[in-house]
């Protein structure tokens, strides 16, 4: 159980930040698009995720809250080297998540300024967790090739938020602003596959820890179902995306929704096996690191008990507000 | 000046909780608010109700996201400002916050997306459950902060290993000596923000001509409500401090601004306290009573500063600061009876009435402001009471950044502040729509809005 319980803990800190990756990707994806709409657009883009943004941001509290409950020793270290991109990316998330509010409410005059200002919101806070991310994945540590590194993946992850929150927009509305996402999305593509590839070979080049982990024989050929089934996704992704308006009106959305979701699940998975058993790259392990196991335990019942009260009640809002969202309003 | 680091972060802290504060101790209350609209909308089917509520939900939904967004910035800041703290304290406090995150801010979170929008979309009871839930959410999100806060102030439950802080009986860390007091405290503070705000924002309708359907009537729960809760506050502000003055003596000398221990000490209504003189300078005093509040008995001794040099709170902030939330809770009384007695005779209250009311508007954020900052000041120089001192868990950066951050936030935060209050009373301007978007009949808005 001693040494369990650690494990245990990183796997719900990495859900709920999968989770987080996912479910606030699509929406801060749909802030990123937002200036591309007209504005009677904006307004239906926004209620497609007005009953959602405030529960997925709640992911990444968790994540944080996991991190800190698990494994304080780690939370200071890495929350006080990401100092600055944390701060930029908490700055973007206080606009885009006040923009939501104000632009109905404070007076058509100011609508045009909280549009833009939910734009800048969602820029700031994906590029600055793609930076997060960068520094994450190469030990926190600010070499020059690693500055490049993290502002490669800055520039990655907006693409790949693009593609699902223009993705989700397919889920969400009709006709023509469907046919504008579809193009949306089409575009982010190219941009988030080249990141990812890009990416891909850049990890093992920055660290020599996960260059070993990959590259021997067992193990590859183990791990090639990651890199094969995120091919296939993006491939898939690719064909439906090109399809001819009439066919795209009678695709299901769901299908096109789901191959971001799975490459982001391959990328968690490969990042994961990179990873473990360290929670900051070469330096600390998630045994080093864990908290007292009284803490853990105590932790653990309530996330027992409530982790699956979240996913019910989850569900059942996403299902409240199935369809499609043009007759939302956010007044 | 020398730009400390470790006093940049402090500042730094303390701005970022105090611009949180704000936006959940009005959702806190005004929940209960929205649940009792809805009920008696469900009871009466009276539209005006439904009207009522159809308003304040709204700035219910743009307070709340205020609420989350500056929340998020909390979570982090423990980490990027304290590292240490929650490298000593982290088994206690983690888990404590985890709780926060798993039992409200997901409950809160998912059911405010029906309560907002989910009208007609679930049935009248399935929206019920949601505000409730919303409610319970927010309220929960209170307890188990205020359960960390109240560990901070008065630990209990727990043991040292290796330097650093475990649980030992998690009850006990939970339930600590001050928590009870703080909750309830803090929940009253909540009710009251709340109550001052319907108060002042449906004057200002009234002023502006805008009232529209039971806005006369929301007005009068809400000064009946005031003129029942800040008695109440008063009360349970006394046994608050009789708590403090068990286990934070240093907090309370600070607070009364008494020097010397002695029995039968003065209370002193104002004054300038002076550390390094050590005296209270134009001191203006009550003989005996501060000993008669402090321990109910006119002779009682109550300790004084000198007995904690070294080891005490600064005391201006602490002294002014107390002054402040309890000047602001008498004021309080006094504009709730007087408006109360005037509404219960059955008269109406008129434009100077109506226009103080206004001018209240935002009171709770003042005496909240002001009661933690006496809590947390006067707390110094420890973090965790008596256990780990602020001054050895402070974050390195250096100044230039947290200068940069700082000066981010400081200007995010004025703005966002400005918006909120230009945003609340444009929105209050406009004239009154029924929830199913109907116009409000002239006749209605003339005749002042009763239900
Ligand atoms: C509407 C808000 C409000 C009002 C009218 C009052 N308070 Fe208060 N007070 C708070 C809101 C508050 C607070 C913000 O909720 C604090 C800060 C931390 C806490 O637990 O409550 C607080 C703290 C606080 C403390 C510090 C406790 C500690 O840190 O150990 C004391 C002794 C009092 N209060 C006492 C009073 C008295 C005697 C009042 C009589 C008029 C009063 N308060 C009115
Ligand atoms: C209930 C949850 C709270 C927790 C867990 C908490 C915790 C802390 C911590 C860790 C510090 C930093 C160490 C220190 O300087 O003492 C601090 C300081 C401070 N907090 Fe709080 N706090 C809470 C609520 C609040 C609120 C609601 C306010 C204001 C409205 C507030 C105002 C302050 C101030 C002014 C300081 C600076 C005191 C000083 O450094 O002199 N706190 N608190
Ligand atoms: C240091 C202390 C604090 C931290 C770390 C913190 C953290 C947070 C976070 C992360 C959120 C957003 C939750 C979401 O995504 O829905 C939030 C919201 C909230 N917080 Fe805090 N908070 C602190 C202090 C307090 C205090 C002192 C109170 C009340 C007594 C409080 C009450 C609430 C409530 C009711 C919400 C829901 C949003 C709202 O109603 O506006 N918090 N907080």
């Amino acid at each position: 159980m001693e040494a369990l319980l650690p494990i245990i803990f990183v796997a719900i800190m990495g859900l709920a930040l999968l989770l987080y990756v996912i479910l606030d990707g699509y929406d801060l994806g749909v802030g990123l698009l937002l200036p591309l709409a007209s504005d009677k657009e904006k307004d239906v883009m926004i209620a497609s995720i007005g009953p959602f943004w405030d529960a997925n941001e709640t992911w990444i509290v968790l994540g944080v809250g996991v991190l800190l409950i698990a494994f304080p020793a780690a939370h200071g270290i890495i929350l006080t080297s990401l100092y600055v991109p944390a701060t930029v990316m908490l700055l973007g998330l206080i606009l885009r998540g006040v923009a939501f509010d104000f632009r109905v409410k404070a007076g058509s005059h100011r609508k045009a300024m909280w549009n833009q200002l939910f734009f800048v919101g969602s820029l700031l806070a994906s590029t600055a967790q793609g930076w997060m991310l960068g520094s994450y994945i190469t030990g926190l540590e600010h070499t020059q090739l690693n500055m490049v590194f993290s502002i490669l993946i800055a520039l990655c992850l907006p693409a790949l938020y693009c593609v699902l929150g223009a993705s989700w927009l397919m889920i969400k509305t009709e006709d023509e602003l469907f046919l504008k996402a579809a193009v949306w999305a089409k575009k982010s593509l190219s941009p988030m596959a080249v990141g990812l590839l890009l990416v891909s070979i850049a990890t093992p080049l920055v660290s020599q820890v996960i260059a070993d982990r990959w590259f021997q024989l067992p193990q590859f050929i183990g791990l090639l179902p990651i890199p094969i089934a995120s091919v296939i996704a993006l491939s898939l992704l690719y064909v439906l995306l090109s399809r001819t308006p009439e066919q795209l009106l009678m695709t299901n959305p769901w299908m096109i929704f789901m191959c971001p979701v799975i490459i982001c699940v391959m990328a968690a998975l490969g990042l994961a096996y990179s990873i473990f058993p360290d929670i900051i790259i070469g330096q600390l392990t998630i045994w080093e690191a864990a908290a007292h196991t009284s803490s853990l335990k105590f932790t653990f019942v309530g996330v027992v008990i409530a982790l699956p009260c979240i996913f019910v009640y989850t569900i059942f809002v996403y299902r409240v507000f199935s369809g499609k969202a043009s007759e939302l309003t956010y007044d | 000046m020398e730009l400390d680091p470790f006093l940049l972060a402090r500042i730094q802290f303390a701005l970022n909780i105090s611009f949180h504060i704000l936006f959940p101790t009005i959702t806190i209350g005004l929940a209960y608010f929205l649940l009792f609209f809805r009920i008696r909308y469900t009871q009466t089917g009276d539209d005006h109700w439904d009207y009522i509520y159809a308003f304040w939900v709204k700035v219910f939904a743009l307070t709340f996201a205020l609420g989350v967004v500056t929340g998020i910035v909390m979570s982090f800041q423990f980490g990027t400002n304290w590292p240490g703290f929650m490298e000593q304290a982290g088994n206690i406090a983690g888990p404590l916050l985890g709780y926060e995150v798993l039992t409200a801010f997901f409950l809160e979170a998912s059911f405010l997306g029906i309560m907002l929008f989910g009208r007609r979309r679930v049935s009248n009871r399935v929206h019920l459950l949601a505000t409730s839930m919303v409610a319970l959410g927010t309220s929960l999100s209170a307890f188990w902060i205020l359960s960390l806060n109240s560990w901070m102030q008065t630990p209990a439950g727990y043991t040292f290993e290796n330097g650093v802080l475990i649980a030992e009986n998690w009850l006990a860390v939970i339930f600590n000596p001050s928590f009870g007091y703080r909750l309830a405290h803090m929940f009253v503070a909540c009710l009251i923000t709340a109550v001052f705000l319907v108060a002042g924002v449906s004057a200002w309708r009234l002023l502006k001509g805008v009232g529209g359907p039971g806005t006369r009537s929301v007005l009068k729960v809400a000064i009946l409500c005031a003129a029942v809760l800040t008695p109440t506050q008063v009360f349970i502000g006394d046994l608050h401090g009789l708590n403090t003055l068990e286990h934070q003596p240093a907090k309370v000398a600070a607070m009364e601004g008494i020097w010397d221990t002695q029995s039968g000490a003065a209370l002193t209504l104002f004054g300038i306290p002076d550390e390094e003189q050590r005296t209270t300078h134009y001191a203006l005093k009550v003989p005996k009573m501060a000993s008669l509040i402090l321990t109910h008995d006119l002779d009682g001794e109550v300790k004084g500063l000198n007995d904690f040099v070294g080891e005490h709170p600064p005391v201006a902030p602490v002294f002014f600061a107390f002054r402040v939330m309890v000047g602001m809770g008498l004021l309080m009384i006094l504009v709730s009876w007087l408006s109360s007695i005037k509404l219960l005779r059955g008269r109406e209250l008129e434009t100077t009435g109506l226009r103080v009311l206004v001018g209240m508007t935002f009171a709770g954020w003042v005496a909240v402001l002001a009661g933690w900052y006496v809590t947390e000041i006067g707390r110094q120089p420890w973090v965790v009471n008596g256990l780990i001192r602020t001054a050895d868990v402070v974050a390195d950066h250096e100044p230039q950044v947290l200068i940069a951050s700082l000066t981010a936030y400081v200007l995010i935060y004025a703005f966002l502040l400005v918006s909120y209050i230009s945003t609340l009373f444009y929105m209050s301007s406009k004239p009154a729509l029924s929830l199913k978007g109907t116009p409000v009949h002239e006749y209605d808005l003339q005749s002042g809005g009763r239900i």
